[in-house]
């Protein structure tokens, strides 16, 4: 029976009543008193030196404020990086300064120049045309090989080239990994690129900011997934206000997939003008400025070697990657090809010997970071496709060539650093294969050829390191921040509890599924839970959403926290009923003495707790309100099973995407329809990756897919029904809830599932095709299949 | 988007005459002048609107049996309205962007744009039409004079466009994946005196008639009609969604594709 409440229970997330009837409140719905509106205009060059930018005109526009240039922000810092890598000598990365306003040199189109603030949003973007910029364009660099070739354009002139850092992780016996590869029975080699994807949430970034004389204090309302963070490092390392002195506020958010993680200069500019001017500073997005101002995702050109015995056992696995971090660093750009990279290249396998080697370049293109996955759909999508190749090289079936290498016994340190706590991969390619009728596959197959379609079967099985992370060994790693998170539980006199979480729900449904954790723990009604997020003034210092961390390490410290009130309240009802407190038990709401019939109900005991009149106060003080803190103790592994099936039009080489089967396993699911949407959201966007989109750029570094015209998302009618189980569970071994995380699976698993597949079609028609580049769009297809 | 002055007149002559100022255009559903408004490409000093004229909308039977769509017809309307007397005209008209687009979008406003990617072009010069301004006809073997251009003379409106009715009709369109304009849209169009193939999407010169397709067809009016025929990718467009030499091979399959549908 399912439940219908509590861990476990499909409930229909609460939140969806304000988002489906328009009453959210997103940062674009906040208008402040005295509102002004910032234009920034921004460089429709890649690469060029700025020689003069002459403001007056603009300036003397009736309703023109102000016009801000670098010169203004000569006393802030640049936008911070927060993870900084040392690369295979022990230095550290090359870091250049990112100012919040081009300082010299534009290095990117939609680099920011100029910031126009006026009355109304239509004069600030009128009084753009009045400024006179001149900048001399200078060539531009875009191809990463480009990049490194001896005197390329330097995107930085301080820096010595544009290698950010040259990075070598795994296997410490270099010789050992070589000998592997030189002794095989069979190498497979496969080079491949994978895209560069704009993350594309709906609502486009917002930030208003504002600023009280009387108090000192400014406040940034902001579209983030992390309030907290942006408190932290435009504070301390942009503007220089303590934090006790800054509010951020993320209310409701549209969507972020990582690209509202980031701290932008967009944030800084806000706030700074808005006390400079003495009245609170809106800046919105457009569709157009998002395409080249918000983080892109991925960018990574790979060669990957997979070394195997006669029997397919690997032996090792050897890359080396390129991987675009664009014109500046964004804030956690470093780690992505690095340590959220490297460490997933053992996937679910045994491989004893592996070898990662990451190139991370400057391009004169917009930023590069994390994006829905981040590191692990990139390892992901090179392994399983060269796992594929190898399959096909050796004459040996897909999945038994992965059941032959799968990882069986747990605990499992792999060769790249981490220690895989629970797993059980054959479980989830079992279910895979059963959910996704496998064996039925030749028959339909069949059919297809009689309809003059090709038809193909895609296998792909990932591993992910969520629940990021244990704060001593990220910094270890270079991180510049710990990555713990916290929860307040505040109890009410009536018995209503406020939960303030530091996790950031941002279509992730927390307000649903943390309050279903809170109310099963006490036994009470969900609807006595009411869950806080989004504002550094009311919340815990947390670090917010991202790296499907939010039930396992903000939902390990909603547990913690809540035990704290429960022990505490156990107490109290050990007074009220004269009992030892070893002897009360929690059950439904109602506190119990172990064999009597004796109970007082909750909120009997908060009441107490807030009119302490008969109370224990000489050993507990009165109140109930508890905060904790977790840090975990190692990353969580989801992992999981994904099957594609495509029938290919060999006429048109066009792509139709069937069938797409995904058999996760989860560890503990609190809510499995909220399980089930994240996945389905997950595939929608690796499968638009795998299928349609590209973010390109031409050679001068202009950005071809700038709009909806040309940049490709994803539709309904793109995608197939969705099957989706998650019936395999291991649950994890060290957090509270045994959960693993479930935000960013499918879009790690979809890609090379989807590419396997076609691939898979096009080789049983007689195509020798052994790699497409995504996005597998139906000329390239088509010209792969007439080679 | 810059500020505009906005008028709606309820006659062609009022809106003729309104166009006739300085840096008036004319606006039909806006679905290609707005977002071009708004990204400060044009600045029309006034908008003249022709959405309110009564007798440039609707979709009529001519004397002549030709299919008569007034110049501010939406996509809509014809997709529903054409249904029986021109299907594929109307098939064409129900797979334009989507319903927002459909029910602002206009055939006038399309076929004045001549976007080289555009539906209605195909079906325009595939069925021999006759584009009705306010001051003459204009065959349409005439009118399409290369992408973005047409035999359209400034502050000119298209009052009607005459369709006449094929014996079998179809078009296929190809779609470009992001945009879902056509990346090759081909309108087939077979009449008793021969056939018509128009090819949209494809050529660096906008829309055009693939003559030797229709000489082959006009004598055996079957996919199969064309399997010597090749197409040559010079001059076809090459963008980020496809190759010139796709968009050739595609203009072959697609023309099969759409004979093979006609009915
Ligand atoms: C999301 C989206 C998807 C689309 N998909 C497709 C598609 O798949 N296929 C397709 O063919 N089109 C597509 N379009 C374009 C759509 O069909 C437009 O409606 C059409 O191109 C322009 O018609 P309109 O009435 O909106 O013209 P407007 O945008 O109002 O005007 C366009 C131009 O025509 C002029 N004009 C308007 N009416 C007249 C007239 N009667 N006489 C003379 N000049 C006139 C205007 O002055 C202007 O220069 C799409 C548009 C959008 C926004």
């Amino acid at each position: 029976m399912p439940k219908d409440s509590g861990i476990g229970a499909s409930n229909k997330r609460r939140e969806d009543i304000r988002f489906l009837t328009g009453t959210g409140n997103y940062t674009d719905d906040i208008n402040l008193n005295g509102q002004a509106y910032a234009h920034i205009v921004r460089s429709d060059m890649a690469h060029g030196t700025i020689n003069s930018i002459d403001v007056s005109a603009a300036e003397a526009i009736d309703g023109v404020v102000k016009v801000f240039t670098a010169a203004d922000f000569e006393g802030v810092g640049g936008i911070p990086c927060g993870w900084q890598v040392t690369d295979r000598h022990g230095q550290p990365m090359q870091e250049p300064k990112h100012p919040i306003l081009a300082e010299g040199k534009v290095r990117h189109v939609g680099d920011p120049i100029c910031v126009i603030v006026a009355e109304t949003a239509e004069l600030a973007r009128d009084a753009a045309d009045a400024l006179n910029i001149d900048i001399t364009e200078l060539p531009a660099v875009i191809d990463m090989k480009d990049a490194l070739a001896d005197g390329a354009t330097k995107v930085h002139d301080d820096l010595t080239n544009n290698l950010c850092y040259d990075w070598g992780f795994g296997s410490e016996d270099l010789d050992a990994v070589q000998n592997a590869f030189d002794t095989a029975h069979h190498v497979t080699t496969l080079e491949l690129k994978n895209n560069r994807l704009v993350a594309n949430p709906m609502e486009p970034r917002v930030a208003v900011g504002d600023y009280a004389r009387h108090s000192d204090e400014s406040t940034l309302y902001t579209t983030s997934q992390n309030p907290h963070v942006i408190r932290l490092l435009m504070g301390a390392f942009v503007l220089g206000i303590p934090e006790h002195k800054l509010r951020v506020v993320a209310p409701d958010v549209g969507g972020g997939f990582g690209a509202k993680i980031y701290h932008y200069a967009e944030e800084a500019i806000v706030t700074f003008a808005a006390k400079a001017l003495g009245r609170p500073v809106k800046w919105t997005s457009s569709r157009s400025e998002a395409f080249v101002s918000d983080a892109h995702g991925r960018d990574h050109v790979t060669k990957i070697e997979l070394a195997m015995d006669k029997e397919g056992k690997f032996l090792a696995v050897r890359t080396d990657t390129h991987a675009n971090m664009g014109a500046y660093l964004s804030t956690f750009a470093p780690s992505i090809p690095t340590w959220l990279h490297g460490t997933l290249m053992a996937g679910n396998y045994t491989t004893p010997l592996i070898h990662v080697n990451v190139k991370a370049v400057f391009t004169n293109t917009t930023p590069v970071d994390a994006y829905r996955g981040a590191g692990r759909p990139e390892a992901t999508f090179q392994l399983e496709r060269v796992i594929d190749k190898a399959a096909r090289e050796m004459g040996m079936d897909p999945v038994e060539i992965r059941r032959k290498n799968f990882i069986t016994e747990f605990p499992y340190a792999t060769p790249v650093a981490v220690e895989y706590d629970t797993g059980d991969y054959h479980a989830t390619m079992d279910a895979l294969l059963a959910k996704s009728d496998h064996a039925g596959f030749e028959a339909r197959a069949a059919q297809s050829k009689a309809n003059g379609k090709l038809r193909g079967f895609g296998i792909a099985h990932y591993i992910e390191a969520c629940g990021i992370a244990p704060s001593a060994l990220v910094g270890q790693l270079g991180a510049r921040a710990g990555l713990y998170e916290s929860a307040t539980v505040r109890v009410n006199a009536t018995g209503g509890l406020v939960v303030m979480t530091g996790s950031h729900s941002h279509g992730q449904g927390h307000e649903t599924s943390f309050a279903q954790v809170v109310a099963e723990m006490i036994g009470i009604d969900e609807s006595m839970v009411e869950i806080v997020h989004g504002d550094t003034a009311n919340t815990p210092m947390g670090m917010g959403t991202y790296g499907s961390r939010s039930l396992a390490v903000g939902g390990s410290a909603l547990v913690r926290a809540t035990e704290k009130i429960i022990n505490k309240a156990k107490k109290v009802a050990a007074h009220l009923m004269e009992a030892a407190e070893g002897d009360i038990e929690l059950k439904d709401g109602q506190f119990t003495v172990a064999g009597t019939d004796k109970s007082v109900a909750w909120g009997d005991v908060t009441l107490a707790a807030y009119v302490p009149h008969n109370y224990p106060l000489e050993e507990i003080e009165p109140g109930l309100e508890e905060t904790a803190f977790y840090d975990p103790a190692n990353f969580t592994y989801p992992s999981g099973a994904y099957g594609c099936e495509v029938e290919v039009d060999p006429e048109t080489g066009k792509v139709t995407v069937l069938g797409f089967t995904a058999a996760d396993d989860f560890g503990n699911v609190v809510n499995p329809m909220i399980v089930e949407g994240q996945v389905h959201g997950g595939l929608a966007q690796g499968i638009g990756q795998a299928l349609l989109e590209n973010c390109a750029y031409d050679e001068n570094g202009q950005l071809i897919s700038a709009s909806y015209m040309d940049y490709a998302m994803p539709r309904a009618d793109d995608l197939p029904n969705f099957t989706v189980d998650h019936s395999s569970v291991t649950p994890c071994t060290h957090n509270p809830l045994g959960v693993k995380g479930c935000g960013e699976a499918g879009a790690i698993g979809s890609p090379p599932a989807l590419v396997n597949a076609v691939i898979d079609a096009l080789q049983r028609g007689g195509h020798d095709v052994a790699h497409i580049d995504m996005p597998l769009t139906p000329g390239r297809v088509w010209a792969a299949m007439n080679g | 988007m810059y500020n505009f002055e906005f008028s709606k007149p309820s006659t062609v002559a009022d809106a003729v005459a309104a166009l006739a100022s300085e840096d008036a255009q004319a606006l039909g559903g806006g679905q290609t002048l707005l977002p071009t408004m708004k990204q400060r490409l044009a600045q029309p000093e006034t908008l003249v609107s022709l959405t309110g004229i009564d007798e440039l909308k609707g979709v009529c039977q001519g004397d002549n049996g030709a299919v008569v769509v007034g110049g501010a017809t939406t996509h809509a309307t014809v997709a529903a309205d054409a249904a029986a007397l021109y299907p594929a005209l109307a098939a064409l008209a129900s797979h334009i962007g989507d319903p927002q687009v459909r029910n602002r979008g206009t055939i006038g406003g399309s076929l004045a744009n001549n976007d080289p990617a555009a539906c209605y072009p195909a079906a325009a010069l595939g069925s021999g039409a006759t584009i009705t301004t306010n001051k003459r006809d204009i065959a349409a073997d005439d009118y399409f004079q290369g992408m973005f251009t047409t035999a359209l003379e400034e502050g000119e409106i298209i009052t009607s466009v005459s369709f006449p009715v094929p014996e079998a009709a179809n078009y296929q369109k190809f779609v470009q994946p992001a945009s879902r304009f056509a990346m090759v849209g081909i309108f087939v169009a077979k009449y008793s005196d021969g056939v018509r193939v128009a090819v949209t999407g494809a050529s660096e010169d906008g829309v055009y008639r693939w003559s030797e397709a229709e000489a082959a067809l006009s004598s055996n009016f079957s996919a199969s009609a064309l399997s010597d025929l090749s197409v040559s990718s010079d001059g076809m467009i090459t963008d980020l969604h496809a190759t010139a030499a796709y968009r050739a091979h595609l203009v072959k399959v697609m023309t099969g594709r759409a004979v093979a549908a006609a009915s």
